[in-house]
């Protein structure tokens, strides 16, 4: 910014196209705080306007070129100083001049590639952003805007379920089981934890989620862990034959879908950790990873059509089904 | 809202045995220390606690034991336990050194109150002791818990079951 209270000087403001109708959505920033942006996806036109505006009307403002750049970087924060772009894409906007009045320049960016999702982690920050630059000859005058970047994905082919047999020999066998190994964002984890074999005194048991964020490569790889959820699933001592369920709805936690080798810069996996706790506080834990992914909004079946289905499912009566046939009818009146 | 609602019902699971549901756990292993006395005469005299255990756990040869142990044993056993496992052993409840000092008011170690204070620390250390799995196998606990009396020159081992 130019001290000079003489000369001229300028405010630039970015305003995205169909600004008012643009979903925005909550991400957090580096020091923690919760901020709204605005949600752009991968393959998506990135246009809209730039204003200028000159701070004294009276006076001329001499420019070296007004551009406008899209910007999608990797920042690891142990390492500053370099910034890894991974998408860069400028427009001219004006050629060297003047501007005698403020202005409004358009922009436009067709079909952008953003490969990946914005994240905001740890030791590490990937962001988009638009930035908009008037040069001139001792100082530049710019204006960022960050957007946000989501990566859908479908359902997956192949989505097995885990189950596993574990134990320490003699002492306590058990078999776990996930329904499955790829989750959504909103997804609930369907499983049991059925005990073969029960010699220790157990009084408690859990599932944390466990947020493993890796960043560097070869001897400088850092994991930072970090304990997004605990769930106590079980309270009292088990016996053997004992099945215990699990029902845990994710939608509830803050998590973003698995990332794995970002550019070769970093990945965010996921982990579900069993723990059992006995009467002497001993800890008795098993890993294991998942994969979360992030689904695109769905046309929404009517609420009188969801509440059906839930109630055919867990009453399976005639009257369920009767109202169940009244909803789909309903829905194809409309 | 949910787009559609997910399938939330548990998973099949077998039917639990009523056999398993209500009988006796398998878990079942009670250690209990009491009746101590006081042995000797004079400047050799040393104290016995009585060291009661009941368990259905088939690593432990007899379901029912009842011995005889002193300090100095149960110092043996942490150490050896210290050495042979992987387990982090459990603190013993103090030496009292300055209770075997010379003119005290009081009756020394051999006080009834000090007496009943080391009994109890020594239960919760034996109970802290023999429930983990990794000391379990070993024959130093064994022998503590169940033999007539503790063979310091043992050939240190891993009790094997068929």
């Amino acid at each position: 910014m130019s001290f000079f209270s003489f000369g001229q000087s300028a405010e630039i403001d970015i305003v995205l196209k169909d600004a008012e109708t643009r979903k925005k959505v909550e991400h957090k920033t580096e020091d923690g705080k919760k901020d709204k942006y605005f949600l752009l996806y991968d393959g998506e036109t990135v246009s809209g306007n730039v204003n200028v505006t000159l701070k004294n009307p009276g006076k001329r403002l001499e420019h070296q070129g007004i551009k406008m750049e899209f910007i999608g970087q990797i920042e690891l924060y142990y390492d500053r100083g370099n910034h890894h772009e991974f998408v860069s894409l400028v427009k001219d906007l004006a050629r060297p001049g003047e501007l005698t009045q403020s202005q409004t320049f358009d922009f436009e960016f067709t079909h952008v590639e953003k490969p990946y999702e914005s994240y905001t982690g740890q030791n590490v920050k990937l962001r988009y952003f638009l930035r908009a630059t008037v040069s001139r000859r001792l100082n530049d005058i710019s204006k960022e805007m960050d957007i946000v970047v989501h990566t859908l994905s479908t359902y997956p082919e192949l989505n097995s379920s885990i189950k596993m047999e574990v134990g320490i020999e003699d002492c306590l066998h058990i078999e776990f089981e996930y329904n499955k190994s790829k989750y959504h964002l909103k997804d609930v984890i369907v499983g049991k934890i059925y005990f073969l074999l029960v010699r220790l005194k157990i009084r408690h048991m859990e599932i944390d989620i466990i947020k493993r964020e890796t960043t560097g490569t070869g001897p400088n790889v850092y994991h930072e862990n970090d304990t997004i959820a605990k769930y106590e699933i079980m309270d009292g001592a088990p016996v053997r034959g004992e099945s215990i369920p699990i029902r845990l709805f994710l939608a509830g936690y803050e998590m973003t879908p698995t990332m794995r080798d970002i550019n070769k810069k970093y990945s965010v996996r996921y982990y579900l950790n069993l723990v059992l706790i006995d009467e002497e506080e001993r800890r008795y834990f098993k890993q294991q990873e998942i994969t979360l992914w992030r689904k695109g909004d769905m046309v929404k079946k009517s609420m009188s059509h969801q509440a059906a289905i839930a109630s055919q499912r867990f009453e399976g009566s005639s009257s369920a089904e009767k109202a169940l046939a009244q909803a789909q009818a309903k829905e194809q009146e409309q | 809202m949910a787009d559609t609602i997910a399938d939330t019902r548990r998973l099949f699971s077998k039917p639990q045995n009523l056999n398993d549901a209500y009988g006796p756990p398998s878990n079942f292993l009670e250690i209990d220390m009491s009746n101590p006395e006081t042995v000797g005469v004079g400047r050799t005299r040393f104290t016995t606690y009585e060291i009661r255990l009941k368990t259905n756990l088939p690593i432990f040869k007899l379901k029912e034991s009842r011995v005889r142990r002193r300090y100095s044993d149960f110092q043996w056993l942490r150490g050896e336990l210290e050495r042979d496992s992987k387990v982090v052993v459990p603190p013993l409840p103090g030496k009292a050194l300055s209770r075997q000092l010379p003119f005290r008011g009081d009756d020394g170690i051999f006080d009834d109150s000090f007496i009943e204070e080391r009994r109890a620390g020594l239960e919760q250390f034996l109970n802290k002791v023999a429930g983990h799995p990794l000391a379990q196998n070993k024959r130093c606990l064994h022998m503590f818990l169940q033999d007539e009396s503790v063979d310091k020159t043992y050939t240190p081992s891993k009790i094997r079951q068929a």
